[in-house]
């Protein structure tokens, strides 16, 4: 079932994502775009970390998707018209760097990852020996906040002024000016 | 049996359209949508890897983390994308070139 149920989200995920890449209409791209965002929560479903999954959606699919979605209305509807034009066949000429660049990419992760024998890293068989690893039966998260409340405390409270600092830059730069 | 190289490289091929999609598209704002999938793809790594951490859960943390951090940054970029199409009238990242030599 968990397998089934990998295979299937990964599936979705990676084929979006493809669509995504390859398709002409700039609309169609951002909803298969939620798309790859809602089977990469369910991916994180599957590895047991249900509190990020929740906050994947909320936040990528709540927040950041609704941005892109208004950046894309403001921003005129020539831009349309002119990207509709290009043909935007997913080999063409002037593709092919990005294409032999992507490819080459993925096979040199691919290589690592598959040589790297992720089962055999030290720590990974340690803390296997030392029952560290999740079950689907225990609940991550209470551990989850009293950790984030007490180990990292620091990251948490520079993330917060990172946060506010992005909010004021956003709302500084997106403020009308009188002069153009 | 679904291991941690599977979600491996399900990342490594999310984060190579990324790369994609970041290279080959004309507009700002599908390479803003190729930078995100790059940033899952890294999100997913994380969390891979957070399943052998229950005690510290650092993995899922810094995911929490890096999730805030796509949105923050998101936010400031199409803020960004905004104004250059306001001075600009397109967002072809290969036409705004008042910076180069």
């Amino acid at each position: 079932m968990v397998t089934v149920m990998f295979y299937l989200m990964a599936g979705i995920a990676l084929g979006s994502a493809l669509y995504v890449a390859g398709s002409t209409n700039l609309v169609r791209s951002v909803f298969m775009f939620f798309i790859t965002l809602f089977a990469l929560a369910g991916l994180y479903v599957l590895s047991l970390a249900d509190f990020v999954a929740v906050t994947q959606v909320v936040v990528y699919v709540g927040g950041i998707l609704v941005l892109i979605l208004f950046a894309f209305m403001l921003s005129g509807r020539e831009n349309l018209e002119a990207f509709k034009q290009q043909k935007n066949r997913l080999l063409s000429v002037s593709k092919l760097p990005a294409v032999v660049l992507a490819v080459a990419f993925f096979a040199v992760l691919a290589n690592i990852f598959l040589k790297a024998r992720t089962s055999d890293v030290a720590w990974i068989r340690q803390s296997i020996a030392e029952q560290n690893v999740m079950t689907p039966q225990n609940i991550s998260i209470n551990n989850l906040g009293v950790n984030l409340m007490t180990n990292y405390l620091l990251p948490f409270e520079a993330i917060s002024i990172l946060l506010m600092m992005a909010l004021i830059g956003a709302a500084h730069l997106s403020r009308k000016e009188e002069r153009a | 049996m679904i291991t941690l190289t599977h979600y491996l490289l399900v990342s490594a091929g999310l984060f190579s359209i990324g790369i994609y999609i970041v290279l080959s598209k004309q507009n700002a704002i599908q390479v803003l949508i190729g930078v995100e999938m790059m940033l899952n793809a890294a999100i997913l790594n994380l969390v891979a890897f957070g399943k052998f951490d229950k005690i510290n859960n650092a993995g899922q943390t810094f995911a929490l983390f890096a999730i805030v951090l796509a949105a923050a940054s998101t936010a400031v970029a199409l803020a960004i994308v905004l104004n250059v199409y306001r001075r600009h009238q397109t967002i072809d990242p290969g036409k705004i070139n008042q910076l180069k030599d």
